[in-house]
């Protein structure tokens, strides 16, 4: 350790910054860099789109049907000459949304019962624990359909067609993605708990709750924030699933997985009408992926030489 | 190692208990009488509406509900499909065999990826060779299975005309029988091995990197055992508890991924069964789809759970 | 002839931060049936030259960039991973530091001192078993028939360290090399696996290359000694002369550091410990490595490296003190 300073003038140059540390190891890993653009453009793409592209989603033209991309199209249409990429874009605000929100409430209930099962030394840390194995071992995606199938009716008449399966899918994707990130909260709280500054913290008079807001969530951080990225990957494919299935929004709302589900009895005349949402879809999870792993990269601290 | 297995089945019993629990609730917090469409329905008996509203005791208390339920799912009664008109576990017992068969296979094919391409990408860090693996794994879990089966029904099917991309199950003898049943059975398995291929490839690769440098390794080469036999007995073996653990977490994966696959390929498995029911309000039928793929689920952790006390030593003897 | 023979042994690693010289220019001869002690700090090179020997080094990072390693007059540095597998465990043994880490949790102790023997030896499953029984007996593990079958996990650490005794001598090597093989162990069990080591070596007549940091275990086996610091030698002697007669400072400060307890309280000599520590060795000092810490620096230490040099018979040593005096 002695030789630390001898090995490493860069410290010494800058001031240490660990969101700059954090940008220069990131960088390092060019896929995550070049998903960063990609998934940018693409946010940007659905979220300025419609001020650009004013096409309605619902135009209906049957003589226009089917139609390959072109100057007119640039997506194409589908059975019924509605504009694809009007569709898309509205689609695309859905799905990023959805994996947006459903990652917030698995990265909530998560940190939430993370946190007690790591505070409490007794019968509710074990509690929480087992629920934790059990909810990895519930079969999801039967699940998910069978929650949807059963309250889909109630929301409907409260929130109406769009918001009430907008929620549904939300709370019940979010609801059966929060384990790992509890998992990880918890291995933090159980590490960091015996450490010298925490201890201090606590021979100073901390309260328990300002202990964990203070000292522990802000070390846990990283590790949440990078399976809080592979969450949004994974609520997208989720919802697009759950759509794609014919269960998720309803046919008038087009999302990713519901312009491929409408689309996939016509592969043999419109294959471009797959080929777009579909690409969407991967392109958006295969970027959420990389900026993931260039995450793991920058912020896992084990990697510091 | 036997009472070790007993210890896991003792085990596996709360989380099913547990399991059931939550289907309960659900299915009790619900809002409206999930049979209440029964009245309605005029292709339902009165006596059939009757009996089962006696079965499920829907104005007892709900502990008692719960317990009549779990004792009825216990004794195999899972109730009447009143879309197919017959019992569920009938049902169920026609198409899980398929099911079985599609998920094994792909399993099977998963492993076979995955095990010597990661081994291999392991043993050479950072070569051509595992940065391609890589890529190629990271692009494999990124997509979502129902896309990788439209892709395929667009290139073997539409395009090239070499597959068919409807399963049928007429049933039948003979060698040709048996190859068209295998044809039919190469996209749904390809499509679902090769999901589980790519995010298999890095659990074993990890797993080999993280056992190749440890201490015993170097023992064993210090022995002049030759590099293939140190990585299949020393660093393969050893890598292998984890990947057990991982994949067995993958299992609800799996099944979900199945379900999709069943879907775009029109599999008759319990998969289809379960979205045609949702789609037809059988209720009975969704529910016990559900608990069976749980029980899928347990079962196959129960395995996982056996495999890695025979894998390590210092588990079963415990 | 010397049996093993290492001459300007250079093992680099390639880092992040630069090339590391973790071995630069190292010589060592061991004779036949000879015990030769390798001194030195945490982080001297000790371990790596030890593993160059029989390329047991990750390579990459690691590289033995220059000099030759001569074993019954022939060269390994030359020599592919493949043709050293005929010459490990079957010429030179090897023990390592950490027992507890060094056997295969998953395969019974028997399985992994028997596969050694059918590598390089023409026996059958069931003679490998019995040599591995007949080991294990000599190695003083009791019940040795029933212990063949027990997997690492069910011995202690000192009963491991005797496996991995078994395990390195069951080929009846020429050579073994033990890296600390008492450091990981409680005080009362070192005793007992030197005193095992020494017997093994009495009886099979092999040569020993015993690596340790601790003066007094050097004291106790050695005939002759190699003090090593920062990637090189500095100074070597039969183990008399180096404890009568010690010349480098480096070598002074290690003994200066042993605990006397033959001394009573009375004397109340005062433990010195070398100040500093072991530089890291990407871009080290030019001139004397030690000079940053020696207490009889010179100008010259700093700008030129001394040479190793013999300076009485089998007495050689590396210090610009030794011109002037």
């Amino acid at each position: 350790m002695a030789g630390l300073t001898l090995a490493s003038p860069s410290a010494e140059r800058r001031g240490y910054s660990p969101l700059r540390e954090t940008w220069r190891r990131y960088r390092r890993h060019k896929p995550a860099v070049v998903s960063a653009v990609l998934l940018l453009l693409l946010i940007a793409a659905v979220v300025i789109g419609p001020f650009i592209w004013r096409v309605s989603i619902s135009d209906i033209d049957v003589v226009a049907g089917l139609q390959g991309p072109s100057l007119a199209h640039p997506f194409g249409t589908d059975d019924l000459g509605q504009d694809l990429l009007a569709r898309m874009i509205y689609g695309g605000r859905i799905s990023l949304a959805v994996g947006l929100a459903a990652m917030l409430v698995s990265v909530f209930v998560g940190t939430l019962i993370g946190a007690l099962a790591g505070m409490s030394r007794g019968a509710l840390g074990y509690a929480l624990m087992w629920l934790t194995d059990l909810f990895l071992s519930l079969p999801q995606l039967p699940l998910l359909l069978m929650l949807i199938y059963l309250f889909r009716d109630g929301l409907k008449a409260v929130f109406g067609p769009e918001g009430g399966i907008f929620i549904l899918i939300v709370l019940v994707i979010g609801g059966l993605r929060w384990m790992p990130v509890a998992r990880l909260v918890r291995a933090q709280f159980l590490s960091l708990r015996e450490k010298e500054f925490v201890e201090a913290a606590r021979a100073l008079g901390a309260s328990p709750v300002r202990q964990v807001v203070r000292h522990i969530l802000p070390n846990a951080l990283g590790p949440v924030i990078i399976a809080g990225t592979i969450d949004v990957a994974a609520a997208i494919i989720a919802e697009s699933t759950l759509s794609f299935l014919g269960l998720g929004f309803p046919p008038d709302t087009p999302t990713w997985g519901r312009i491929l589900y409408d689309a996939k009895d016509f592969l043999d005349i419109g294959p471009h009408w797959a080929l777009f949402p579909g690409g969407a879809i991967f392109i958006a999870v295969v970027a959420i992926n990389f900026i993931g792993d260039g995450l793991r990269d920058a912020l896992d601290a084990r990697k510091v030489i | 190692m036997s009472q070790y297995i007993l210890r896991r089945l003792m085990i596996a019993i709360p989380s099913l208990l547990g399991i059931s629990l939550v289907l309960f609730v659900v299915l009790a917090l619900a809002p409206g009488d999930p049979f209440s469409e029964l009245a309605t329905n005029p292709n339902v008996p009165p006596e059939v509406q009757a009996a089962l509203r006696a079965k499920f005791g829907l104005d007892d208390p709900i502990y008692l509900r719960y317990l009549h339920w779990l004792a009825a799912m216990a004794q195999g009664d899972w109730g009447f499909s009143f879309v197919s008109r017959v019992d569920v576990d009938t049902l169920i017992l026609q198409r899980l065999p398929t099911t079985l068969y599609v998920v094994g296979s792909s399993q099977l094919l998963a492993l076979l990826i995955a095990i010597p391409v990661g081994v291999y990408a392991a043993t050479r860090p950072y070569s051509v060779f595992d940065q391609l693996a890589n890529t190629f794994a990271f692009i494999g879990f990124s997509l979502p299975t129902f896309f990788t089966g439209i892709l395929f029904i667009l290139i073997f099917s539409v395009k090239l005309d070499w597959l068919p991309f409807v399963y049928t199950s007429v049933p039948g003898s003979g060698i040709p029988w048996l190859l068209e049943m295998i044809r039919q059975a190469i996209m749904p398995v390809m499509v679902l091995g090769l999901f589980q291929a790519a995010s298999m490839t890095r659990f074993v690769r990890s797993a080999m990197l993280d056992v190749i440098r440890l201490d015993y390794v170097t023992t064993a080469r210090a022995k002049g055992l030759g590099q293939a036999k140190v990585i299949v007995k020393h660093v393969m073996r050893n890598a292998m508890i984890p990947v057990v653990t991982l994949v067995a977490l993958q299992v609800p994966a799996v099944f979900g991924g199945a379900i999709v696959t069943e879907q775009i390929f029109r599999i008759p498995g319990i998969g289809s069964l379960l979205i045609s029911s949702i789609l037809a309000n059988d209720t009975p039928v969704v529910m016990a789809v559900t608990f069976v793929f749980a029980c899928l689920v347990v079962l196959f952790n129960l395995i996982a759970d056996v495999l890695y006390g025979w894998l390590d030593p210092r588990i079963s003897f415990r | 002839m010397a049996l093993l023979d290492i001459k300007g042994l250079k093992t680099h690693f390639t880092t992040d931060a630069g090339i590391l010289q973790a071995v630069d220019g190292v010589d060592i001869s061991i004779n036949r049936g000879e015990t030769l002690c390798v001194v030195g700090e945490s982080g001297c090179g000790k371990t790596v030259t030890a593993m160059s020997i029989l390329k047991l080094i990750a390579m990459p990072p690691g590289k033995i960039v220059e000099g030759e390693i001569m074993f019954e007059g022939r060269d390994l540095v030359p020599l592919t991973s493949r043709e050293l597998d005929d010459i490990r465990a079957k010429e030179i043994g090897f023990i390592f530091q950490e027992p507890m880490t060094s056997l295969n949790p998953v395969l019974t102790i028997g399985e992994q001192i028997a596969e050694s023997l059918r590598r390089h030896e023409a026996v059958t499953k069931k003679q490998a078993l019995e040599r591995t029984i007949e080991m294990l007996k000599l190695v003083q593990i009791p019940n040795a028939a029933g212990r063949v079958h027990h997997y690492p996990h069910q011995f202690s650490g000192g009963m491991r360290q005797r496996v991995m005794i078994a395990m390195a001598l069951a080929c009846r090597p020429k050579l073994v090399i033990a890296d600390e093989p008492t450091t990981a162990l409680d005080v009362t069990i070192q005793a007992q696996i030197l005193d095992l080591l020494q017997d093994m070596k009495e009886r099979f007549g092999m040569a020993v290359m015993l690596i340790t940091h601790a003066m007094g275990v050097v004291a106790e086996t050695a005939q002759r000694v190699v003090v090593m610091y920062a990637g090189k030698v500095v100074e070597e002697a039969p183990v008399d002369e180096l404890f009568g007669n010690p010349r480098h400072p480096y070598t002074q400060g290690l003994i200066r550091s042993i605990p006397r307890i033959d001394l009573d309280a009375e004397h109340k000599t005062r433990l010195e410990a070398i100040g500093g520590s072991v530089p890291i060795l990407i871009n080290p000092p030019v001139g004397c490595r030690f000079a940053p810490r020696c207490k009889h620096a010179m100008s010259i230490c700093t700008q030129k490296e001394p040479r190793l040099r013999e300076i009485a018979p089998g007495h050689r040593m590396a210090c610009h003190l030794g011109d002037a005096s």
